[in-house]
């Protein structure tokens, strides 16, 4: 039985090496944001149909993990949902930046809360500490619990740099890790509100209006919804890949901006009326 | 001069050669996994160190500080880097959802091997494997759907807390603690249990006095095993904590654990920066952590076989 | 109070502990298949996954965890046991000894993430395997080498010595008498150590985030030519077993059937987990007859 076992073992060995040798098809990595995640997982899908000897690898980790990993030249694309430069410990002028799609995020708060309009100025003060009781914004006597996201989390940056514009500092309050999370936690939990991307909104939570401007496609587009951000594809500036290049045109080819970044609940970016720099200046494209 | 039978005494035996052999891979074996332990424990040392040798972070501040917010510098230009709200937080779900599993295990094992005799095992093992590959996710969603409720309908807040995470770990430990128990109880030998019966004394008796004592190594094993589980589970705990740093002032507000920060804030940072050093730390407390409890729980063992 | 009082009374609440965790374990194994298996049908068994639409199933990563599983145990069952044989029969009782015991349970208490990480540094970075299979299986080794060793040691430590004693006095070396006589009189506690080991396994998540990865390349089931990037036996291939697509789509996943496909492969999962435990079972069974003779 032991030789059976030794036997085995060898083979697989043997195996593992021939593999290791000669792989046949093309593995490009993608790493990064776990929000870019799904829409760059079927833009993919979708290229690994055009070229079937490719394989696109789409994994998450976070946007920290893909910047470094894209700087560092173990992956060839790091997906992020900051600009490299918000990044502390990233060079970023090694990097291209590839803008490929527009989010939009909206704050969540509890289905049974009364509330249906918050300005900016009282997300600020909920964001902040400064309010914690429900009834000074129009809804009934509950405390306010604020569900954050992780220390990081690119979604968290956004928002927060769109909310507090003074330089306030936020809540010690409760954190999670994904949208996943924050969602089911919102739904369930009363008196709770946070903020997600609009991509994973569903019914289980309530997207207030923001200084009377509801989230949609069109109010992005227009900057009248100010919370947004784009998502990024950093590839390195000496990237000599033919085939990486190819599928970043083909993320923002029409057919793929139409009928993929869109249907997801992201914003496609030749829709934009308006571009927003680095240091959150907008202004409007002819 | 060929002398066969002179030849094949001098000669190593088959066995010899063979004893040698095993004795050999089995070395191997060992100095593979030594040098794979080794080997994380320079990566994870190295790398938490940094935190204090290259950011400059001072050692006793990081343990007794209580805010967490590695991005952002206090008031003294120092990075706010204090991870007393997460030792604490572990410390707490630990001990307690050990100090709930342990009569449990110690129950149930006597019941599988005591007790209930082969129908009891048959029907509890099987069990308790199949809730060792229960994946921690889905512990965790459990957690966040049933145990979170149920602690907000009784206790108020938001039900987030401490005490959920506990219940959440002592159903993911007892498995491993229960298993470990019964085996050690098994390996108690039979004439321990006849001598006892022989004396006149009855089952609880039996138990209590020698089976019990006689295993005391095995079991304190399993609940450091227990507790060494507890204390690395990330994925379940952090979905039913809350992770909110601050240091734990009742049960059922939000907390936070070590292993709930570093998995949260891996992805979030990058590699080289104060902000992901600074979780390396915090994986190297884990580490020291665990020693202690290491170190204690044996020297509870080795006090337990000398009065044995 | 006399002995049989006490008796009595520790009997009964024995009885009623034992019941208790029957209840919690029944109760939460009752809570994931009554709200999975509703959803779970053989076309979501072996469908693909999708991304944002709804319908997807998950054939790719029920066969990804088992090929990992299989993989991760080839190599930690050997070494484990090596090991543990190592620890249990010649490792001299010396402080050094005791280190390195302390050390391997040190390791086990190792937060999976952390393990991860460090097989996404070594493993996938600095060998440059990349987000694999072979990877996930090296990490999980890492993470299971320790229990595993562990539970063989205790295995091997809790045979009777007289076992021993009757193999020396056969004239067998020490090797012999642990191969030939204290392994197989301890299957059947290495195979429970073993299924627990593998029940691990499947269910970690943490650990496979950075190493096996969390996406799979369309799989064509009927390439089994492992040279193929996209033949399932390809162990350099990136692969999502069901723990970490469970883990996925609730962290970040948009499909609208998000919670249909999470509860359905939870108890997939653990059907899964209970097949593999009455296969090793009874295979164990027959092993331990054959070599034992024990009936």
């Amino acid at each position: 039985m032991k030789k059976k076992i030794l036997g085995l073992l060898t083979l697989m060995a043997t195996m593992l090496i021939a593999t290791g040798c000669q792989i046949k098809g093309e593995v490009m990595n993608v790493v990064g944001s776990s929000a870019l995640q799904p829409l760059v997982e079927s833009a993919g899908e979708s290229f690994s149909k055009i070229h079937p000897d490719l394989y696109v690898n789409v994994q998450g980790g976070g946007t920290g993990t893909g910047l470094a990993q894209v700087q560092g030249g173990a992956v060839d694309i790091g997906n992020s949902d900051l600009y490299a430069e918000e990044k502390s410990g990233i060079d970023a002028s090694q990097l291209t930046d590839n803008r490929v799609a527009v989010v939009g995020i909206t704050p969540i708060i509890n289905p049974d809360l009364k509330v249906s309009n918050l300005t900016l100025q009282q997300l600020s003060d909920i964001f902040s500490g400064k309010i914690t009781n429900w009834k000074d914004v129009g809804g009934q006597d509950l405390p306010i619990t604020v569900i954050n996201r992780a220390q990081g989390s690119g979604t968290r940056v956004v928002f927060e740099s769109a909310v507090f514009k003074n330089g306030e500092k936020a809540i010690k309050a409760q954190e999670q890790d994904s949208s996943g999370m924050v969602r089911q936690i919102v739904a369930t939990t009363p008196g709770t509100i946070s903020y997600s991307s609009y991509s994973y909104i569903n019914d289980s939570v309530k997207t207030p209006a923001v200084d009377g401007v509801v989230l949609s496609h069109d109010t992005v587009v227009d900057n009248s919804w100010k919370i947004w951000a784009y998502e990024h594809m950093y590839i390195r500036k000496d990237m000599q890949k033919e085939r990486v290049h190819e599928f970043l045109n083909f993320i923002l080819s029409d057919d793929v901006q139409d009928n993929i970044v869109n249907k997801m609940g992201y914003i496609a970016i030749k829709d934009m009326k308006v571009e927003k720099t680095l240091d959150g200046q907008v202004k409007s494209i002819e | 001069m060929n002398d066969p039978i002179r030849e094949s005494m001098l000669k190593k035996s088959k066995a010899a050669k063979r004893e040698t052999f095993g004795k050999t891979i089995s070395f191997l074996a060992i100095a593979v996994i030594v040098a794979v332990v080794a080997a994380i424990f320079y990566f994870v040392a190295s790398k938490g160190i940094s935190t204090f040798t290259q950011n400059g972070v001072n050692f006793w501040d990081f343990l007794t500080g209580s805010t967490w917010n590695p991005g952002s510098k206090g008031a003294d230009g120092k990075p706010l880097v204090g991870a007393l709200p997460m030792i604490l937080g572990s410390f707490f779900v630990t001990i307690l959802a050990a100090i709930i599993a342990t009569p449990f295990a110690i129950a149930a094992a006597i019941f599988m091997t005591e007790v209930a005799g082969k129908k009891g095992t048959k029907i509890l093992q099987p069990v308790i494997e199949l809730l060792v590959g229960i994946p921690s996710v889905v512990y965790g969603f459990i957690g966040l759907s049933v145990v979170v409720p149920f602690v907000r309908s009784i206790f108020g807040g938001t039900g987030f807390g401490i005490l959920a995470g506990t219940f959440v770990l002592f159903v993911m430990i007892l498995p491993t603690v229960t298993s470990m128990t019964v085996d050690s109880l098994r390996s108690v030998p039979r004439h321990y249990r006849e001598a006892s019966y022989a004396l006149a004394a009855t089952r609880w008796q039996t138990i209590y006095k020698v089976i019990l004592r006689s295993a005391m190594p095995g079991i304190l094993t399993a609940i450091v095993f227990g507790m060494a589980r507890a204390f690395g589970e990330a994925l379940a705990v952090q979905m039913v904590i809350g992770n909110a740093f601050t240091v734990p002032n009742s049960l059922t507000t939000p907390a936070s654990t070590l292993t709930s920060v570093l998995t949260m804030g891996m992805g979030n940072s990058v590699m080289g920066t104060l902000s992901n050093n600074a979780l390396w730390s915090l994986a190297l407390i884990l580490l020291m952590m665990s020693l202690i409890f290491n170190l204690v729980i044996r020297w509870i063992g080795n006090k337990g076989g000398n009065t044995k | 109070m006399s002995p049989k009082r006490v008796d009595k009374i520790a009997t009964g609440v024995i009885y009623a502990m034992a019941v208790i965790i029957v209840m919690i374990l029944v109760a939460l194994l009752a809570y994931i298949l009554i709200n999975g298996l509703p959803h779970v049908s053989w076309s979501f068994i072996v469908s693909p996954s999708r991304v944002f639409e709804a319908g997807g199933g998950i054939a790719a990563q029920l066969f990804n965890s088992f090929y990992l599983l299989v993989l991760s145990m080839i190599i930690s069952i050997p070494l484990s046991i090596l090991a543990g044989i190592f620890l249990s029969e010649y490792a001299p009782k010396n402080k050094l000894t005791d280190f390195v015991r302390t050390a391997i349970e040190i390791l086990s208490s190792l937060p999976s993430v952390v393990v991860g990480l460090f097989g996404f540094l070594v493993f996938v970075i600095q060998f440059k395997i990349g987000f694999s299979i072979i990877s996930g299986a090296l990490s999980l080794t890492l993470f299971n080498l320790p229990l595993l060793t562990r539970n063989v040691e205790e295995s091997l430590q809790s045979i009777h010595f007289t076992q021993r004693e009757a193999g020396y006095a056969l004239g067998l070396s020490r090797w012999e008498t642990v191969t030939r006589v204290i392994i197989p009189e301890a299957l059947p506690s290495l195979i429970t150590g073993i299924i627990l080991g593998a029940g691990r396994v499947f269910g970690e998540a943490a650990a496979l985030i950075y190493t096996a990865g969390q996406s799979s390349p369309a799989l064509n089931f009927s390439n089994w030519n492992p040279l193929y990037i996209n033949s399932p036996l390809n162990p350099f291939r990136p692969a999502e077993t069901l723990a970490v697509h469970i883990w996925k789509i609730n962290g970040e996943g948009i499909i609208p059937d998000l919670n249909a496909v999470s509860t359905a492969s939870s108890a997939i999962l653990i059907l899964a987990v209970l097949i593999f435990n009455l296969i090793a079972r009874s295979w164990g069974r027959r092993l331990y007859k054959r070599l034992t003779g024990a009936n």
